[in-house]
């Protein structure tokens, strides 16, 4: 039977549309809205066809694309998915329609070259997720970053240039060296497959400095402390739909590389450097937490948030390291990475939804400072509903999406150490205080001006966006199961191959990790 | 030996250029001032009929020709095409320049004929002294393009510099020739190979030669210490003329290079390959970051060739075939970038009007949406950002450099190529954010010009995206 690729259909007709989008023009129509409409939600539609063809049950790539690109180098046309990279993209299909949906009457100067900018990015993040080659992998990588860079630039706030450019620059600098290391892994790997570098042998010092190169790549795009500071400058400049493009996707491109790439080829360096990565992602999650409560402006509020929910991820995919060498322990590891996985995926509901909502009260009072909001809820009660609803799922509030994926992360770090859990869990009560305390002042409370006394509540669009992610948001705060049984196979296969050691033979005793059972097991999958 | 008119038959692209360049020279005494037009239809019909027989003629085994002074092999049919194509397309974007400033004259169109021809005749050079006349004739021609707006001051003395230096290096040039013909007793690239191989780097005149070569080489293509001229030049010249010389030309120093280093002197490569090493990372690091500080756009653009000199440096000093490769690669897409940026400048210019600083590129993207994407490409393609052409370039020449275990030059290099990324997005940046004065005017061009390029542009994206064509190309010359 022919079967549709799909993975190419889900990375191209967003593309093709943005095109479409772009020819089609503004002469003064809507006709270009319609049409980018259109398209993102084919693109969904069919992109649903991932879920619902995927095995469960096994931890193998599926939906395999393979064809030669540039055969000299090896190079492979190469897509697939695991249930890692699966939800990540039918994510990106999703939150794509309400982004398109979010700037409809907002974007005045051309809304077709907006929309087409936000289509293209669609397909090249499906590309990411979904690349099983490392040049195709860094080729959509590094695309990403020219659509973005346009959309701050062009539909950004007042300070956009700066921010646009810095965040190009932090990005390309992260990334440059990772290419250097994809190289090199060509060179003792003699194929650019990403399945081959999983199996690649390699010594303890090659290990650490390609570690150390996928380590700027990723951590400045989860962003980790310190390499955070691109993200509440380019947040704060973004329009609406860029910021949630950013918050609820690009982050979570980070952690998906720590999955794909980081924890998988270099286990012994990710071994022996995971309290670096434990300690980092402590520092964004308390420190972070407390930048975010000082914040006068509500996007920055929200990004430092941000930082401080990813800052769960990368703790959570870290903390394997510990329970696996621990052999008692071992339960806890899988915990870890699925908790580090479902807050990915909630928290591009929950941080998608409170970028749209401050969109919301920027599009009427043009402006993001909390002191010049009080007392919404008076004049906006729908509008005010909502904001406290994914107030409270940031908060992590039991029965939203925003518990979940907490409460496992830190019953895996509870396994590994205790004190480790407890600086963990103060998020809890750090996330509730900035995040309630911005909603009090901003929605509760007097009607604080006129400007907020003519607010309008919301309209249909607006209404529409908000309650299908708020319905995403408590459905897979309720029932998380079916998330949970695409990703588990997969993460159990990972959390084996992380655990053995890959050291060559010459160098055995240095290992921490358990050493493979057979040599023959080197060759890779059964 | 009895002149076999055989060997005529392979040269035929040059005889085509030749007869152009002739006719043309003719043909304008007695044309009026209205009909000059046909000079530039007959030039772009003389490269088309140049283009196509370089396809008829090549293909098949290398063939010496002429007692040994003319080849023509892979290497020549695939850089004859590119220089005729890059050649092609600058003639297009020159012509409104020329007509706005009464400048449209045959003479233009004869120099860069000359120019071209002297580019073909080095990449099919299989002696020193082919190579060297190659040379002398592209070089004297660009002298006399970059004086060619006869009242302008500045261009008379960007012409000064560019002569005086480029005499320099050509003398530098010559001197290492003479050495090497005394070390080796012939000037034929085969012959000179063989002794080499025989006497290795005992022979302390021989050594003393290279030097003088490379440093030849490092002045023709710019390269840092040897870079002086090129900014002066790029912002003193008129712009056709810059167009000219900044695209093409260094297609035709990179053929200087391989003919003279690779065919007559691989067997002391471990020596050039050290000295490559310092004119690469030093043109990587000044050409880089020289060019934040200029508010100039073509000094700007002065400085990021020699940023990309570096980069094909780093290709050519890996000697090895993939690297030759790499390097050549990196030399044709530079040129096609090259031209595009340059090609906007000139659509940009207009009657009394040229484009010199970045700011004049302001808001153009809400002048003309389609050039500012073309221009944007261009520029991503410079930072080597995927998926762009640009990067592909960056990918191979790195990928040369990490095979033979010099991964912290790769590491210099991608850390250059990150400080190059700031200056180019400041253009996207211009083009996109910025607004534009008030009063600029419509841009007006004809559609001969967008046509071109869309293609210009358009072609670094489809590169980018399917590389492995042009890339087998290039591979297949070095096997």
């Amino acid at each position: 039977m022919y079967e549709l690729p799909l993975l190419t259909l889900v990375i191209w007709l967003p593309i093709i549309g943005g095109i479409v989008v772009l020819a089609s023009g503004d002469r003064g129509s809507d006709i270009s809205k319609w049409i980018a409409l259109a398209f993102a939600i084919l693109t969904f539609a069919i992109s649903l066809g991932l879920w619902t063809g995927f095995d469960a049950g096994s931890g193998q790539m599926q939906f395999v694309e393979r064809a030669a690109w540039i055969p000299t180098f090896n190079v492979e046309y190469y897509l697939g998915v695991d249930g890692i990279s699966m939800p990540l993209i039918i994510l990106t299909t999703f939150i794509t329609i309400f982004v398109i949906i979010a700037g409809w009457d907002v974007i005045t100067y051309k809304p077709s070259h907006y929309m087409a900018a936000f289509l293209i990015m669609e397909g090249v993040m499906v590309g990411v997720f979904s690349a099983l080659d490392a040049i195709l992998f860094y080729v959509f990588w590094e695309a990403m970053l020219i659509p973005m860079f346009i959309i701050i630039g062009v539909w950004g706030g007042p300070n956009r240039v700066y921010a646009t450019i810095k965040f190009f620059l932090y990005t390309f600098f992260g990334s440059v060296f990772m290419l250097v290391a994809l190289i090199y892994m060509y060179f003792q790997a003699d194929s650019f497959s990403i399945l081959d570098f999983h199996d690649l042998e390699l010594g303890m010092t090659a290990q650490i400095l390609i570690f150390v190169a996928f380590l700027l790549a990723f951590a400045v795009k989860v962003p980790m402390f310190p390499v955070h500071t691109w993200l509440p400058d380019a947040h704060v400049e973004a329009p609406t739909g860029g910021s949630v493009i950013l918050a609820a996707i690009m982050l979570k491109i980070g952690g998906y590389g720590f999955l794909r790439f980081s924890m998988p080829i270099t286990p012994d360096a990710s071994a022996s450097l995971d309290w670096l990565i434990i300690a980092l992602s402590l520092i964004a999650v308390i420190y972070i937490g407390f930048v975010a409560l000082v914040q006068q402006d509500m996007k920055k509020l929200i990004a430092y948030s941000s930082i401080a929910h990813m800052g769960f991820v990368t703790l959570g995919f870290f903390i394997v390291f510990t329970i696996i060498r621990n052999p008692e322990l071992a339960g806890g590891a899988v915990m870890g990475i699925e908790g580090g996985m479902v807050q990915m995926i909630s928290h591009g509901f929950i941080s998608g939804a409170l970028f749209l909502c401050v969109g919301v009260l920027y599009d009427r009072v043009h402006s993001r400072e909390i002191a010049d909001y009080g007392g919404v809820i008076n004049t906006m009660p729908w509008f005010g509903a909502f904001v406290v609803f994914f107030a409270m799922a940031n908060a992590g509030l039991p029965g939203t999406s925003g518990f979940v994926g907490e409460f496992m992360v830190i019953l895996a770090t509870f396994r590994a150490d205790f004190w480790w859990a407890f600086l963990a869990a103060i998020t809890l009560i750090l996330a509730a205080a900035f995040t309630l305390w911005m909603v009090k002042r901003v929605i509760f409370g007097e009607v604080k001006n006129e400007k907020v006394a003519a607010l309008q509540d919301l309209n249909r669009r607006e209404t529409l966006n908000l309650g299908v992610l708020a319905a995403a948001v408590l459905a897979l705060g309720i029932w998380p199961a079916p998330l949970m049984e695409v990703m588990h196979a997969t993460v159990e296969n990972l959390v084996a191959h992380v655990g053995e050691c890959k050291l060559p033979a010459s160098e055995a005793a240095d290992c921490v990790l358990a050493v493979r059972a057979s040599v023959a097991g080197l060759t890779g999958q059964p | 030996m009895p002149f076999d008119a055989a060997n005529l038959f392979p040269i035929l692209p040059e005889i085509a250029i030749l007869v152009t360049a002739s006719v043309v020279l003719v043909l304008d005494l007695y044309l009026k001032e209205k009909d000059k037009d046909i000079n530039h239809t007959l030039t772009l019909i003389g490269l088309l009929v140049a283009i196509g027989l370089t396809g008829a003629v090549g293909g098949g085994e290398a063939r010496i020709l002429f007692d040994g002074n003319v080849v023509r092999d892979g290497l020549t049919d695939l850089l004859r095409g590119a220089i005729l194509v890059v050649s092609l397309l600058a003639f297009v974007y020159a012509r409104p320049w020329l007509k706005d400033r009464g400048l449209f004259v045959g003479e233009f169109y004869v120099l860069g004929l000359f120019a071209i021809l002297g580019m073909l005749i080095m990449v099919s050079a299989n002696s020193f002294l082919t190579v060297y006349l190659g040379l002398e004739l592209q070089a004297l021609s660009l002298y006399a393009l970059v004086a060619f707006d006869r009242d302008s001051k500045k261009g008379a003395e960007a012409a000064m510099k560019y002569f005086v230096l480029g005499a320099l290096g050509s003398g530098m040039l010559l001197y290492g020739v003479s050495m090497i013909y005394g070390a080796t007793g012939s000037i034929e690239f085969g012959l000179v190979a063989q002794a080499v191989a025989e006497q290795g780097m005992d022979n302390k005149v021989l050594v003393f030669g290279v030097v003088f070569l490379v440093i030849g080489v490092g002045f023709k293509f710019g390269a840092v210490p040897f870079h002086m001229w090129v900014p002066d030049i790029y912002e003193g010249a008129p712009t056709p003329a810059v167009l000219l010389l900044g695209s093409a030309p260094k297609i035709a120093a990179f053929a200087l290079a391989i003919r003279m280093l690779v065919d007559g002197l691989e067997a002391i490569q471990p020596d050039w390959q050290g000295m490559l090493l310092i004119l690469a990372v030093l043109s990587m690091g000044l050409g880089n970051l020289v060019a934040i500080a200029q508010t100039n756009i073509k000094r700007m653009l002065a400085y990021s060739t020699i940023a990309h000199v570096g980069f094909i440096f780093l290709g050519l000093l890996a000697g090895t075939a993939q690297g030759y490769a790499a390097a050549m690669f990196y030399a044709i897409v530079y040129a096609v970038m090259s031209t595009g940026a340059f090609g906007i400048l000139l659509i940009l210019s207009r009657k009394g009007f040229d484009v010199e600083n970045l700011d004049d590129l302001k808001g153009l993207n809400d002048r003309d949406s389609w050039y500012a994407a073309m221009m944007a490409l261009v520029m991503f393609s410079m930072a080597g950002v995927p998926p762009t052409v640009g990067f592909m370039a960056k990918l191979l020449v790195l990928e040369s450099v990490v095979r033979i275990d010099l991964v912290w030059l790769a590491l210099v290099a991608v850390a250059f190529s990150i400080i190059g990324a700031f200056y180019y997005l400041r253009v996207v940046k211009v083009i996109y954010f910025d607004k534009p004065d008030p009063d600029m005017p419509v841009l007006i061009t004809s559609g001969g010009v967008r046509f071109a390029m869309s293609l210009n542009g358009l072609s670094l994206l489809a590169l980018g995206l399917f590389p492995a064509t042009l890339l087998s190309w290039c591979q297949s010359v070095f096997v």
